[in-house]
């Protein structure tokens, strides 16, 4: 539970965002996200007006744990890269760092070959980043702190109580 | 697995519906979805048999408002409850934040509810979690119907470290909301413990 959260700040958000702006354009794509292993979008990039963007990242978590499971009992570690053709557009879903799902949804105007190669390079930056939180995190963990604007220092019952309002 | 987002100032949690097949899991989350303003829900998407028993999973996404300038996600799922997907139920309850144990309350399914309670122990256990340890409610569902076991004679079976229970009948929403808001609460109240 709290030892598997994942709390992000506004500078590691920045730069995955910068990281998933750039693939989408580099690999010419329509679009990006970055997905939690659990299935929670952690960030998207390109035109998502026309995607139930919430959906498509619960199932997509769906689709890796499945063919993980699938992988497990056929001896495999796990699949590490899952690939969709359809007849206008193509996906393409890698899991990065065991925990986080890179997903390009592309057409026309790309190739699988430019994806494999951009999402290759972006695989590498993004780990890397993921790294930092974690290691952040751990150390926070064992200085016992709190974020200071953390929402929760004087959450009340009446607050939650306000929720379901 | 809460993720907690600074930057667009978001907690998103998940809740997993345990329980035996036909316990009313997926009338849970119709019911709440039915029930929702449109601005707080996402699509309850139902990955379901042609005889509308869960395959892999039911996911509703609600947005319930906000906590300090934070909006509050909860992410709901349901597992499958037959028996045979086993495999499943242990992907969806990865990353978990809290469950709702469903159970049948019509005596013969008594059996079905202990072995799926049994069923949750282990897989919980399995990713390193308790019941015990985790936020978590039961609800005896189905109260409606006329053989039903006394609430006395469940807490007596599947609820022996006496945690927070709720009577249900989930088509009319009887106990849905009051299940949900138990374990949600518990939830917010876990998370504060660490940040
Ligand atoms: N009378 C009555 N029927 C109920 C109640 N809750 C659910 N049902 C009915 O029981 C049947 C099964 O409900 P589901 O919600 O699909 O059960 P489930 O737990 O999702 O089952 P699986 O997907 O197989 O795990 C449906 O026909 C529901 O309408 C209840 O409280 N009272
Ligand atoms: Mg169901």
């Amino acid at each position: 539970m709290a030892g598997s959260d994942l709390v992000m700040h506004d500078n590691e958000f920045q730069k995955i965002d910068g990281e998933l702006q750039r693939l989408h354009q580099q690999a010419n794509a329509n679009v990006v996200f970055l997905v939690d292993k659990n299935g929670q979008l952690i960030a998207s990039a390109g035109d998502t007006h026309n995607i139930d963007t919430t959906s498509l990242a619960s199932l997509t978590a769906g689709n890796i744990a499945a063919t993980g499971g699938i992988a497990r009992l056929l001896g495999e570690k796990e699949f590490t890269i899952l690939f969709h053709e359809g007849e206008k557009d193509n996906i393409h879903i890698s899991l990065i760092g065991q925990r986080v799902i890179l997903v390009v949804i592309f057409g026309q105007r790309s190739s699988l070959g430019l994806v494999r190669l951009r999402v290759k390079k972006a695989a590498e930056a993004l780990a890397r980043i993921f790294d930092e939180i974690a290691s952040k995190a751990e150390k926070e963990k064992v200085e016992g702190g709190k974020s200071a604007d953390s929402p929760f220092a004087e959450i009340s019952d009446e607050d939650i109580d306000n929720l379901f309002k | 697995m809460s993720f907690i987002n600074y930057s667009s100032r978001e907690i998103n949690c998940k809740i997993v519906y345990y329980g035996p097949g036909l316990c009313g899991k997926t009338t849970n989350l119709q019911f709440i979805y039915k029930k929702t303003n449109p601005e707080q829900k996402g699509k309850l998407i139902s990955l379901a048999t042609e005889s509308e028993r869960t395959l892999f999973f039911d996911f509703l996404p609600l947005a319930l408002g906000d906590i300090r300038g934070f909006k509050v996600r909860f992410h709901l799922y349901t597992v499958p409850g037959q028996v045979f997907y086993a495999a499943s139920r242990k992907l969806i309850l990865k990353g978990v934040d809290g469950v709702i144990f469903v159970a049948d309350s019509q005596i013969e399914r008594m059996e079905a509810n202990m072995e799926s309670l049994d069923d949750l122990r282990i897989n919980l256990a399995e990713q390193g979690y308790a019941v015990e340890k985790l936020p978590y409610a039961v609800q005896y569902n189905k109260r409606d119907l006329p053989r039903v076991a006394p609430v006395e004679e469940m807490n007596k079976l599947l609820n022996v470290n006496g945690v927070q229970w709720f009577e249900g009948v989930a088509p009319t929403g009887v106990g849905v909301f009051e299940t949900l808001k138990g374990v949600a609460k518990q939830v917010l109240l876990e998370l504060k413990k660490h940040y």
